[in-house]
């Protein structure tokens, strides 16, 4: 797999949640705070504004009206916090240091905030007040209040800090969040590094342990585990596919080698002579057989990885064109191959050729006299196609999957040389290539289509083998 | 020819030793690495038949250490390994040729006599010729007598190969790995094909031909049957 675009890397994911988590904390905590500080600073204004009417009230009942306006006389001095004034019925001030009733509407009894100028200086400022409102027997009215602008500056200057924290906290998210996510992509990087280097047939790789016991530890043991598991697997089927190809290849070579002294000892034109070479000719079709076998068995279980290299599929194509071109003359088929720019992929320039070789083959054999022959290769969004397209009997639908099959033949061919394997050879190329493999029907003939996907095209992480220079050609 | 042949199956030792004395080869054996490196460190070979597994010293390393001592004889793999990489690894030891087994015996002397020519090569050749027919590797042109003949760059080049190896038997194989680099099984005659095409080119309307079929192993050109 190719890396992913940025905005769904883990990274990105990490950041953007550490930025959300942050917001809203901060958020939460700033109006919580704001909230919080308003209330008691409100709640110590009310109490003592309480205590002063409870006061009041009290030297209202004892000394009446005159001794009341004297106290509040005394209590108004100007410049302080506190508040006074008391009216008639019709709000016409009596005593106190308000210059006249600020309040157009209240409720005896509840508190209310209300705007008063206050003489500063020459001039004078509106300022905010909080404060209460006594009927006092009689209908005169008390106004007890307290400045509370010092308060309210407190709040205000608060709530200005609020974007600027925001700010602090969305930058510490990202940083926070970067630093994590770093640490967490590193741990994923090797692992993908990894990964990328096994797939491309190191098996001896292995993800680094960093000894601190996390998840990510645990995870790379695991996976170091699996890959001693799989790397035994395929030391072990290397040892049984060699030890096959030993074990028989050696009583075959003796034969072989009896057949070849018999022959030697032989005058040609003996009537045993012609027997013998047949019998050579028969040994030769049964070696060749097992050679096809064992190559099929090689490509699956994925050993020649270990030989893939750059290759353009341009040369391989123009090299099995040129030795089959003259076998298509020949047969009075015509071969062409379309004009194509590079096509490189990572894979085994051997077995590519080999089950080109095997297709072309194959298209000659079945296509008569006078029909034709195209190899092309072909840029399709999903990676670049190897085909190969004849005007020959074709396969019909039906035979179509079957065909791939080992030593399956069809009763048309039941008569032309072959072993059977060449197009199994060529499915297990591809997929040793994790290619596909498609036969489809060119009305008429045959349409074998060999797809390299993109990602056999372009393996960027494999520095042993592609240099850094060379990949931007095959990079799409 | 002295020839070294280091094989530990006997049965196919004694078949290869018997089979090149036939043709009148000199032959010494050894059934293991290490006989086999001590023999090829103190006699003089033309060649020597390397089996790739070996008891006490593997195909690879006694070919390696010959090597390392500054031995040049030319090397032949016998190989019973699957084949895929392992060609590669033999060439990359210092062998000069690989064979997998089973092969015929004809393709075995036909490329021990590729590999013993290649061991004494003339001096830097710009002309090839058998009989009549001359090809200059410099303006890459051939003629036969004085009809000059017009020939594809790939069947020059097949045309080169036969003619550095005139007299011997080359077979399809060493052409489709020499001439064309391909080391597989083509499934069907093809190298037949170029032959007769070729053949069609040097040897059609002159009287003696020069391009030969070797029955049960491949082609020759020389000059006279």
């Amino acid at each position: 797999m190719r890396a992913p675009s940025f905005f769904r890397t883990i990274a990105f994911r990490i950041v953007f949640i550490y930025i959300a988590i942050f917001a809203v904390s901060a958020a939460g905590l700033v109006a919580f705070t704001y909230w919080n500080t308003k209330r008691e600073l409100d709640a110590q204004t009310d109490q003592t504004i309480d205590s002063e009417i409870v006061g009041l009230s009290e030297r209202y009942q004892q000394l009446g009206l005159g001794g009341l306006a004297n106290v509040i006389m005394g209590r108004s001095v100007r410049g302080t916090a506190g508040l006074y004034l008391l009216t008639d019925l019709l709000h016409r001030p009596i005593a106190g240091n308000l210059d006249g009733w600020p309040l157009l509407m209240y409720e005896p009894g509840n508190f209310v905030e209300f705007n008063y100028e206050r003489r500063v200086g020459n001039g004078s400022a509106l300022r905010r007040a909080r404060g209460r409102v006594l009927t006092l027997t009689g209908g005169f009215q008390l106004l007890v209040a307290r400045d509370i602008h010092e308060r309210h500056e407190t709040v205000r200057l608060f709530s200005t800090t609020i974007p600027w924290s925001l700010l602090l906290m969305l930058f510490l998210g990202v940083v926070g969040g970067t630093v994590m996510s770093r640490n967490l992509v590193a741990r994923l990087d090797s692992i993908n590094d990894t990964s990328r280097e096994i797939m491309a047939g190191d098996l001896s790789r292995r993800v680094p342990v960093r000894n601190t016991g996390d998840e990510f530890d645990i995870l790379a043991t695991n996976l170091n585990r699996m890959l001693d598991r799989i790397e035994r697997l395929m030391r072990g089927m290397r040892e049984v596919t060699d030890s096959v190809a030993h074990d028989l290849r050696s009583p075959l070579n003796r034969l072989r080698n009896r057949i070849d002294a018999a022959l030697r000892r032989l005058s040609p034109e003996s009537a045993e002579y012609a027997e013998i070479e047949s019998a050579a000719v028969e040994i030769d079709q049964l070696i060749a057989t097992f050679n096809a076998l064992l190559l099929i068995a090689e490509a699956e279980a994925g050993m020649a990885r270990e030989a893939m290299a750059r290759v353009d599929l341009r040369d391989v194509v123009e090299g099995i064109a040129e030795l089959y071109g003259a076998l298509a003359e020949e047969k009075g088929v015509g071969f062409e191959v379309a004009p194509s720019g590079e096509a490189m992929i990572l894979g085994n320039k051997r077995l590519i050729a080999q089950a080109l070789a095997n297709l072309v083959d194959n298209a000659i054999k079945y296509t008569p006299e006078g029909g034709n022959i195209r190899v092309s290769i072909e840029s399709r969004p999903t990676g670049v196609a190897l085909v190969v397209a004849d005007t020959g009997i074709g396969i019909p639908d039906a035979d179509r999957a079957r065909v791939l099959d080992r030593f399956v033949r069809l009763e048309a061919s039941r008569h032309s040389p072959g072993t059977g394997l060449g197009l199994s050879l060529v499915v297990a190329v591809a997929k040793l290539h994790d290619a596909k493999l498609d036969l489809a029907d060119n009305a008429p003939g045959l349409r074998a289509t060999l797809l390299f996907p993109h990602e056999t095209a372009i393996r960027p992480a494999l520095r042993q083998i592609t240099t850094p220079a060379a990949v931007p050609a095959a990079a799409k | 020819m002295r020839i070294l042949v280091v094989e530990d199956d006997l049965e196919a030792q004694r078949y290869l030793v018997n089979g090149l004395k036939e043709a009148g080869h000199v032959v010494d054996d050894a059934e293991d690495g290490e006989i086999g490196l001590s023999l090829s460190l103190s006699r003089p070979y033309d060649v020597a038949i390397v089996d790739r597994m070996l008891p006490k010293m593997d195909g690879l390393k006694l070919v390696e250490e010959l090597r390392q001592h500054g031995n040049v004889t030319p090397v032949l793999f016998l190989s019973a390994l699957s084949e895929v990489d392992d060609r590669v690894k033999g060439l990359k030891a210092g062998g000069d040729d690989y064979l997998t087994k089973p092969y015929a015996f004809a393709e075995l002397l036909a490329r021990l006599d590729a590999l013993m020519r290649r061991r004494h090569p003339a001096a830097v050749k710009t002309r090839l010729q058998v009989g009549d027919l001359e090809l200059d590797l410099l303006t890459r042109a051939a003629k036969r007598g004085e009809v000059s003949i017009d020939l594809q760059p790939r069947e020059f080049r097949l045309l080169e190969y036969l003619m550095r190896h005139a007299g011997q038997v080359v077979t399809r194989t060493m052409l489709l790995e020499s001439v064309w680099e391909y080391h597989f099984d083509p499934q069907t005659n093809v190298i037949d094909v170029h032959i007769s095409r070729l053949r069609a080119k040097i040897d059609k309307g002159f009287e003696a031909p020069l391009l030969h079929t070797v029955r049960g192993a491949g082609y020759m050109i020389r000059a006279r049957a």
